[in-house]
């Protein structure tokens, strides 16, 4: 089995990589991960995943310049139904558009736009940066196990964008930073978290072993 | 809910912690991944890394210490220290910190961290401000921005410059008392205050820790959002779950995840 983690120029690929490793190191058919550029072996792979840091546009761009890339993970997920994780500008990159300063085509996996978080209240800082509890909307395998709700665990969150989905069914589960903001995303065969799993210590390596032991 | 930070930050210089650290049995004091580990399982919401002698020569050392980190801690982690071009920042994210710091190259030009913000997003874009009281003519005080470890005055308004750097991009604060930074006397809350709330983006408070109840006062008084502290922490006086049970003791929302 292996796990193809998707190097676009874009942000934090090292840590992304070093968490699917130790996740999988802990599983009983250990997933060999694969940091690729390469089309051909994230069409062969048998998880895709997709990180992300930076802007929309810019990791757009970074995509696109991986020739045949979109496709084969297009193929791969919509297709041959390969479980799917984008993280943070991965996950964003699933919708309709993204409306970071301009206006960018996503892949529109995900019906929705991602723009701007905007509190209620002046007291919430944006970027929303830093620690969240998870509210769930929809039970799902990735989910399993996980202490979610206002006194469960906390996960790593660093934007001011989120992705606005059309159809509720799509979201299942937002975080509170003064009105609700959408934390994962979920259809078919893909994911997509807002926050960074990678970066959530025990909590996020969890939610990684449950998306490596996920059979949609 | 959304939670206060509690931030530890460690001094590096030549790849190896200054001081070091002695709150728990480590193998080597000085090594910054072991400590960076060791903060990892005491619960600290983020770390952050300063390269005190940052050249050009020695780059190459920190990059092997935040690739080192980030293969054993699955926390956020901010670089700073020399951070002077687009390059720099893009080979310490691909090292695997998840925000770099911008201090004097902010001051000298503040174009940069406009690229930086637009190429990286503004999420990943720290800058560091080290503010000094200074006395105006006709008695009124107010903060100005120092650079070279407090030395070298530049005669500019702190609150203006950050909110200045924040239109342009940066995505978050760090702000230290040159006045209290090594005091132990507790944050310089005022100059906290006037940067947290004439900008809307999170402000990392930082420099004069020396209780807990200045961490609080931190966030309660200076409407910060984390705090920052280094030697109340690297010297065992404190941990860090013993700094998050009194701020919450005191009211404050904090992350106490196992």
């Amino acid at each position: 089995m292996s796990v193809a983690i998707i190097d676009y120029g874009s942000g934090n690929l090292h840590s992304a990589a070093k968490a699917f490793e130790r996740a999988a190191r802990g599983m009983e058919v250990p997933e060999k991960v694969i940091v690729t550029r390469d089309p051909e072996t994230v069409y062969r792979a048998d998880r895709i995943v997709l990180p992300g840091v930076g802007a929309f546009a810019d990791c757009r761009k970074g995509l696109d310049a991986l020739d045949g890339m979109v496709d084969a993970m297009t193929e791969a997920v919509r297709n041959k139904a390969r479980p799917f994780l984008g993280i943070c500008v991965g996950m964003q990159l699933m919708a309709t558009r993204g409306k970071e300063h301009v206006t960018t085509e996503g892949l529109n996996w995900i019906e929705g736009d991602v723009v701007k978080i905007t509190p209620r209240e002046e007291n919430f800082k944006i970027p929303h940066m830093g620690w969240n509890t998870l509210d769930m909307v929809r039970e799902h395998p990735v989910l399993e196990r996980l202490p979610l709700g206002p006194k469960g665990r906390h996960a790593y969150f660093v934007h001011s964008y989120h992705l606005n989905a059309v159809n509720e069914a799509d979201v299942l589960a937002s975080a509170d930073y003064g009105g609700a903001v959408t934390a994962i995303v979920g259809r078919d065969t893909m994911i997509g978290t807002q926050f960074h799993p990678e970066k959530s210590q025990r909590f996020g390596l969890a939610l990684i072993s449950n998306f490596l032991k996920w059979k949609p | 809910m959304f939670k206060m930070r509690v931030i530890p930050c460690l001094d590096v210089k030549d790849g190896r912690v200054v001081k070091g650290i002695n709150f728990v049995d480590l193998r080597d004091a000085g090594d910054p991944v072991e400590a960076a580990v060791a903060y990892d399982a005491a619960g600290a919401d983020e770390l952050c890394f300063l390269d005190i002698n940052a050249t050009h020569e020695n780059r190459g050392t920190m990059m092997d210490v935040v690739r080192r980190t980030a293969e054993a801690c699955f926390m956020p982690l901010t670089v700073g220290g020399g951070v002077r071009t687009i390059d720099d920042i893009k080979a310490l994210l691909r090292a695997g910190a998840d925000k770099v710091s911008i201090n004097s190259a902010a001051v000298a030009n503040r174009e940069f961290v406009k690229q930086a913000a637009e190429k990286f997003g503004e999420q990943c874009i720290v800058v560091a401000i080290d503010a000094k009281r200074v006395k105006r003519g006709g008695g009124g005080e107010r903060w100005e921005i120092f650079t070279h470890g407090g030395r070298n005055s530049t005669g500019i308004d702190a609150v203006e410059f950050a909110q200045e750097v924040v239109s342009l991009g940066a995505g978050e604060i760090l702000l230290t008392s040159m006045d209290r930074d090594g005091t132990r006397s507790g944050f310089d809350i005022p100059l906290t205050q006037a940067v947290a709330d004439s900008i809307n983006v999170p402000v990392i408070a930082s420099g004069g820790v020396g209780n807990l109840d200045h961490l609080v006062e931190g966030i309660k008084s200076g409407h910060a959002t984390a705090v920052l502290a280094a030697s109340i922490f690297h010297f065992g006086e404190f941990t860090i779950r013993e700094a998050k049970d009194h701020m919450v003791r005191a009211g404050l929302p904090m992350r106490l995840d196992p």
